[in-house]
């Protein structure tokens, strides 16, 4: 693959502009609240406003009288439907398997959060529907409400689910039978350093709030949900099997444009559910678009680790053992992922970009009266890189050592690696990438940029990391053995038309990544036709086959691979039109620039006259091959990829606020070949900047009563373009992944991963700068908690 | 939101007329209002706009004070008050250029919100809020969170403001709806220093007299050095303690001493 990526103007490693963007910068793309079905009613959903309560009555019949009222429901309408499931099952460290709570559609008996759903209201709009929620008469007996993760498994806290045995969803080992050995190494460190820290709760916020319009045909039997998700067939397969009871054939799932999602919209939710049970029983469409304020009391939050991380050096320091402790909040139900989340996807990266021998990982996931929580874009990889960047900067600072030395030293430098929590690196070059940062980050010149701001008056800060993510998810049977209930493997349909042009349907969804850009510059690679000839279909299940979706940063590494596939076989099908048409053997035919052609001869033909032969079959080999062009093909990952990278943050703080500014970022990534590095630029841009927000900005905060103060973005603070810099990223360190056929890794994720320790190692390195004996501040670090800090 | 009735009368004494209806309201540049009706909490019966009325637009000198009308957005102060720099600047900062092209003068001081920036400014200046009925000292104006000396159905239909010798505000963004987390407006005049700090108070807009006083003698940033707010009374949540919005305080007049020196 070529590595000079400037120099190509389409094709792998063209920095093409994004086609999509002409339809979301003009206001023409088809956003699912754009879609209106005839008929429709509205959905006002009546939800908690309490943390935990039993309903001790619910009168509706005041609200079902009000104007334009088509019907009220409530939990009771849903007692013969399944609840939500989750897809994820762990099993503990006993061997047990988690305890799993039931989830309603609406709730039954009790409420268990603020915004938990209880009744909903059909009416003509969507305002008389609301009106009509606010004659609906509840009463709710208040109980107490368990917010704290630890107070939460208290003997006597209150329980979330009266039916479970406690509020402990898991404890879980990771890996269990090295657990003595740690302890044993740890006895024989020369050095321990420990650091307690809490992963902030985050809201995703993506711009388009979540909708869902379920339409139903009463002459096919056919029900359709329209939805904001990001993976339409596994919200068909999950709501059709477990909730209603809809075989995939009477069930179609259309997620057009979405505007963002950050893992928010894999989940199946109450809403999706409701919508499409309510039109099939009302006859008529139901519409639900999701308020700001809606949103942020039922969109799954992200993170909420609380985690006590110990790491052992030798006297060389060297790092022999690392053993953490974390508090993993689930929230009130499983959302779809959420317990793979805190293991999974946690425990397996903790050995990051070090050769640590020995690891131990100890999660318990709990149950609170708060929103669920599930994957957040980086899901459990940033928690992760989080604790083992902090505690490696803070046992630098403690042994008094160069904190990019101290990394430099214990740095894997042999691939393939197996790691001590079950992952095998295929990959990698972390002293490239931590090369290349020290160049772009001019990490030589921070001193005297540091004496620059403090004649200002300031404090400057450096903060570097490493991180190493697993992307691509996943081989379908390892992820089956480890829990999941569903496998993760890709699909795509390549459709070549009769005169050249080609439609691509993937089972892989775009809800910002760009994919009807990058997809056809693979094809136009392998083929050699222009790029605009092929065009990337998505989001619909009735034309797409079954596929996974897109989280995980895995659409180009798994999706586009079983592109790659099916296009592989519709070259070898069309070689062999070719050869027919040349009269000639198919092992002889080249295809290159889209033309077929016969080494050696002055024989060829274009593509076109081979796509027409396929399906004008005048002159065509019957008896040996079908006409037409179209193949399709599935792809299962045989690993995972292994992107990698280091990252360097430079921060200024005001002393006399506590407020920080970051004044200078470098990001140096290695997501092996890459396809469009524009797109991946901006991947890593965007990702950046919700790191830069959970390290300084973003905070979802509950009171001890369960109630959310961060409601809104009053008091939710979002980054603004002000708040972060001109970013330097480079990733011309390419260790191509050795298992899929375009040696790719994933970028989606690698910027909210990599960035937040950056952030927080810079702002303690820039208080010590100043002699204040700071170790460590809890995210978001806002102007008030890094003040504090100071003053203590 | 609930329905109501819209009127948009043309002269202050419609206004004043539209108000006296039972549950009428006020409507400005709704940058407040209007939040408040989408999440239904509030329920007026009629919104009286202010917008069309054209006594209560404009800005002028009048008598060594500069005149504002109580219908002017904050964009349009920012820009046309270029005899008060202090204040045009302060609008200059109010939320982001939709919000600045709304929102009104009036509205804001009828609705003193403890965080706002206005209150700052008109209580910093010594200014006199005139109202529908009467004329208003601000020192007599603000009485607490969002509670202001206004009547039912009266109207601010323009602020004088006394113009200083030097002035400044500076603001200390709350991270996340970037109104001040604290702000202080110091204001010089030939007979002594007005300091007015918002954002820190649970008593919303407050004088800080002791910094006015030291001021006073000596209006250098190094005279109120040593003072210190008490962190009793002020404002504690999510994005600053007591102690923290008490230290901003110092530090804020600081700045806006030595910006407006
Ligand atoms: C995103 C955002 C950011 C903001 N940031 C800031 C900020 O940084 N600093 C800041 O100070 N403010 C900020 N605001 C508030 C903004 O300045 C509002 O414009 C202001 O608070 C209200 O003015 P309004 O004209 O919009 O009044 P409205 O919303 O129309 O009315 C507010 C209240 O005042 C009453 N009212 C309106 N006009 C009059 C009048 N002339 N006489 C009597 N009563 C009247 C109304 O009945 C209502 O009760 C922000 C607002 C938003 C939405």
């Amino acid at each position: 693959m070529p590595k000079d990526i400037d120099a190509k103007e389409s094709g792998i490693g063209a920095a093409s502009k994004r086609r999509e963007d002409i339809r979301f910068l003009s206001g023409t793309g088809n956003y699912t609240d754009d879609i209106n079905v005839n008929g429709q009613a509205y959905v006002h959903f009546l939800r908690s406003d309490v943390a935990h309560g039993r309903i001790t009555s619910l009168d509706t019949a005041a609200a079902a009288g009000m104007p334009g009222v088509l019907r009220v429901f409530t939990g009771a309408d849903f007692e013969a439907v399944g609840g939500l499931p989750c897809g994820w099952q762990v099993t503990d460290r006993f061997g047990e398997v988690m305890q799993e709570p039931a989830h309603p559609v609406l709730a039954q008996g009790k409420v268990r959060h603020v915004g938990d759903p209880i009744a909903a209201v059909v009416a003509a709009t969507a305002e008389q529907a609301r009106d009509a929620a606010e004659a609906i008469e509840l009463d709710i007996e208040d109980l107490p409400a368990v917010v704290d993760m630890k107070a939460a498994l208290a003997e006597d806290a209150p329980k979330v689910h009266d039916d479970l045995t406690s509020n402990l969803c898991y404890d879980w080992g990771f890996v269990e039978e090295n657990k003595e050995a740690v302890a044993k190494a740890f006895d024989e460190a020369a050095h321990v350093t420990t650091l307690e820290l809490v992963n902030n709760r985050l809201v995703a916020n993506p711009m388009e709030p979540r909708v869902a319009v379920g339409d139903f045909n009463r002459a096919t039997g056919e029900s359709t949900l329209y939805t904001t998700s990001q993976n339409p067939h596994v919200i068909r397969l999950l709501m059709g099997a477990f909730v209603l009871g809809i075989p995939e054939h009477k069930l179609r799932v259309v997620a057009p444009d979405v505007g963002g999602g950050f893992g928010s919209k894999i989940f199946h939710y109450a809403e999706e559910a409701f919508c499409t049970f309510a039109a099939k029983a009302l006859n008529r469409a139901v519409k639900w678009t999701s308020s700001r304020s809606e949103a942020f009391m039922s969109d799954a939050h992200g993170r909420d680790h609380v985690t006590k991380i110990e790491l052992a050096l030798d006297a060389d320091n060297n790092f022999t053992a690392l053993r953490t402790d974390t508090h993993a909040n689930m929230g009130a139900y499983l959302s779809t992922f959420a317990p793979s989340v805190p293991t999974w996807l946690h425990g397996t990266l903790m050995a990051g970009n070090y050769k640590t021998p020995l690891i131990y990982v100890n999660v318990k996931a709990v149950f609170t009266n708060t929103v669920p929580v599930d994957a957040y874009r980086g899901a459990g990889r940033p928690e992760a890189t989080y604790q083992l960047e902090r505690v490696i900067d803070k046992a630098a600072r403690e042994l008094n050592v160069d904190p990019i030395a101290l990394r430099r030293q214990n740095f894997i430098t042999e691939f393939p690696y197996a790691t001590p929590v079950a992952v095998e690196y295929d990959t990698g070059d972390y002293v490239a990438t931590m090369d290349k940062l020290e160049e772009i980050a001019d990490i030589k010149g921070f001193d005297g940029r540091r004496t620059e701001s403090e004649k200002a008056g300031k404090l400057r800060g450096l903060g570097v990391n490493c991180y190493i993510e697993a992307c691509g998810i996943a081989p379908s049977n390892l992820v089956g053995q480890l829990g999941a209930r569903a496998g993760l493997y890709e699909s795509a349909t390549v459709r070549v038309n009769a005169t050249g042009g080609i439609v691509v349907m993937t089972g892989s969804h775009s809800h910002g990544q760009g994919h009807e850009t990058s997809f056809p510059q693979v094809i136009s690679e392998m083929i050699g036709i222009p790029e605009d000839m092929v065009e990337i279909e998505h989001g619909d299940t009735a034309n797409t086959p079954m596929g996974m979706g897109t989280y995980g940063s895995r659409s180009l590494a798994v999706g586009g691979s079983a592109m790659v596939k099916a296009t592989e076989k519709i070259i070898n099908k069309a070689k062999k039109i070719a050869a027919h048409l040349m009269e000639a053997s198919d092992a002889d035919v080249e295809l290159k620039d889209g033309q077929f052609s016969i080494a050696g001869t002055d024989k060829s033909v274009a593509w076109g006259d081979v796509t027409l032969a396929a399906y004008v079959p005048h002159n065509y080999p019957l008896e040996e091959i079908e006409p037409g062009l179209e193949e399709t093909a599935f792809y299962d990952p045989a690993n995972f990829t292994y992107p990698a990278g280091a990252y360097a943050c430079e921060v200024e703080v005001d002393p006399d606020t506590g407020k920080v500014t970051i004044e200078r970022f470098a990001a140096a990534d290695d997501f092996g070949n890459v396809v469009n590095p524009m797109i991946v630029d901006g991947q890593v841009h965007g990702g950046l900047g919700q790191g830069i927000g959970q390290a300084l900005l973003e905070g979802c905060v509950y009171d001890e009563d369960g109630q959310l103060l961060s409601a809104s973005f009053m008091d939710y603070a979002m980054p603004r373009a002000d708040d972060v810099p001109f970013y330097q990223v480079d990733h011309s360190c390419q260790t191509p992944c050795t298992h899929n056929p375009l040696g790719v890794k994933g970028c989606g994720e690698a910027g909210a991963i990599g960035s937040p320790p950056a952030v927080v190692n810079a702002v303690v390195d820039a208080l010590r700068s100043a002699g204040k004996d700071v170790t460590h501040i809890d995210m978001p670090l806002t102007p008030a908690r890094v003040w504090a800090a100071m003053q203590s | 939101m609930y329905e109501f009735e819209f009127a948009r009368p043309a002269s202050v004494a419609e206004a004043v007329k539209a108000l006296s209806e039972e549950d009428a309201q006020a409507l400005g540049g709704g940058q407040t209002l209007i939040p408040t009706l989408k999440q239904r909490l509030a329920m007026p019966s009629t919104l009286v706009s202010l917008s069309g009325i054209d006594e209560m637009k404009g800005i002028h000198s009048e008598g060594g004070q500069l005149v504002i009308g109580g219908a002017m957005t904050h964009a349009d102060v920012a820009e046309g008050a270029e005899a008060y720099p202090a204040l045009a600047a302060l609008a200059g900062q109010i939320g982001d250029p939709a919000v600045r092209n709304r929102g009104t003068l009036g509205g804001s001081i009828a609705n003193n919100d403890p965080a706002a920036c206005y209150p700052a400014a008109v209580l910093g200046s010594g200014a006199t809020i005139v109202t529908s009925a009467r004329e208003i000292a601000a020192d007599d104006y603000f009485q607490g969170m969002f509670t202001t000396a206004l009547e039912e159905g009266e109207i601010v239909t323009a602020v004088k403001f006394p113009q200083p010798e030097v002035a400044n505000y500076q603001k200390f963004l709350q991270p996340a709806s970037r109104f001040a987390l604290v702000g202080v407006f110091v204001a010089r005049f030939a007979d002594g220093v007005r300091v007015a700090v918002t954002g820190a108070s649970e008593e919303g807009v407050f004088r800080w007299g002791a910094a006015e006083a030291a001021l006073a003698t000596d209006f250098s940033a190094d005279a109120i050095s040593g003072l210190t707010v008490e962190a009793d009374g002020m404002i504690g949540d999510i994005h600053g303690t007591k102690a923290y919005r008490a230290h901003l305080v110092g530090v804020m007049t600081k700045r806006a001493v030595a910006a407006a020196s």
